[in-house]
């Protein structure tokens, strides 16, 4: 090919700017650009990036066992009156809605109380939402690295002759390759979280 | 949309007041969450309305020996539990205890709590003239995953389409 005049050349480069752009942003498919999320969008936060805990069954968990699913977390306590049973309600309510999309999705709790929350507990709990579901009891050295590495709030707080625990509510969202994306607020309906994880789960595609 | 009203009050007026009009507490939709085997606590829900000033002041339940009033404010992203003495009770106006919102805690269960099953609670009601009602409610015991707090209350099993 003959080399074009520079002006031409230049024009050419102009016209081809957005192009380059939207090349850029196909190679890059994990620094999503969501439209319309209820949620946060966390895609370039720099936290929250893995756990080291262990589940029920006494198995050491990272990120990387989920890999492939779009992983939900969500910390929490099974005193807890209503913000985790309704967050692992919703959690069910977006697998069902999702339809086939649904397996791809594993969701986590973890839990802030682990000082009530025994093994055999979470398990319970977890088996009472979906089986599928699996709950991490961290020590508390541990509770307070995951919280501080994720940037979530726990507290307990004394009530009567008892305790409860306030916590941050959020819904962690990872995409399949173990990237944080979004959070869910607790205040997002089913069909708002729906709506959002789909855009997380177009990411895998 | 039927609804069913549970209003039992218990004990007329205390100490010669018998002349005093008494509020009128009627209890709509009362249930509690179903728990798991060990887990410890769980929470009541009803609709609360009154026909004259009075106030929540306190919950017993054979349950438990310890139901206290609590509400729970999301704080940013955060929830936020705190005890509250009591819950107001305005004239004439319905006052929801629902999943983030106002609620009772019953804590240090006896035992597991069933779907299916009742729990008795006694709401401790206090008029503006200071006088003291007990009101007994069977609430029925809804599973731990109900759907809760979003749009009608059929009671059970209303699921999105």
């Amino acid at each position: 090919m003959k080399a074009s005049h520079p002006r031409r050349r230049l024009l050419l480069g102009l016209l081809a700017t957005p192009f380059v752009l939207a090349a850029c942003k196909d190679s890059t498919p994990k620094q999503a650009a969501f439209s319309n999320l209820e949620g946060v969008n966390l895609s370039s936060a720099d936290f929250g990036k893995d756990f080291a805990l262990t589940d029920t069954e006494g198995q050491r968990r990272t990120l990387a066992d989920y890999r492939g699913k779009v992983v939900l977390i969500f910390f929490g306590f099974t005193q807890c009156p209503d913000v985790c049973p309704t967050a692992l309600t919703r959690a069910v309510d977006i697998k069902e809605q999702l339809g086939k999309d649904g397996d791809k999705i594993q969701v986590l709790f973890i839990s802030v109380d682990p000082e009530r929350d025994s093994n055999e507990l979470l398990r319970a709990y977890m088996q009472a939402f979906d089986p599928g579901f699996v709950a991490l009891r961290p020590t508390q050295e541990e509770l307070a690295k995951t919280a501080q590495d994720f940037k979530v709030f726990y507290q307990k707080v004394p009530t009567g002759s008892s305790y409860t625990m306030d916590h941050s509510a959020l819904t962690y969202v990872y995409d399949t390759h173990g990237k944080l994306q979004i959070a869910l607020r607790h205040t997002q309906t089913t069909e708002e979280a729906v709506a959002d994880l789909r855009q997380v789960l177009a990411l895998s595609h | 949309m039927q609804r069913t009203f549970i209003s039992s009050l218990i004990g007329l007026a205390l100490l010669g007041a018998a002349s005093l009009a008494q509020a009128q507490v009627t209890v709509a939709e009362p249930w509690v969450r179903a728990t798991v085997a060990g887990q410890q606590a769980t929470g009541a829900f009803m609709a609360l309305q009154s026909t004259d000033q009075a106030k929540l002041v306190g919950v017993r339940s054979p349950l438990t020996q310890q139901a206290e009033i609590h509400e729970m404010v999301m704080d940013k992203d955060v929830m936020r539990m705190r005890q509250v003495q009591h819950i107001d009770l305005p004239a004439g106006k319905a006052v929801e205890l629902k999943p983030g919102s106002y609620h009772i805690m019953l804590m240090g269960l006896k035992q597991q709590v069933n779907a299916g099953s009742n729990v008795d609670l006694t709401l401790l009601i206090e008029t503006a003239a200071g006088q003291k009602q007990e009101i007994a409610v069977r609430a029925p015991v809804r599973a731990l995953n109900a759907k809760s707090g979003q749009g009608h209350h059929d009671g059970h099993g209303h699921k999105a389409h």
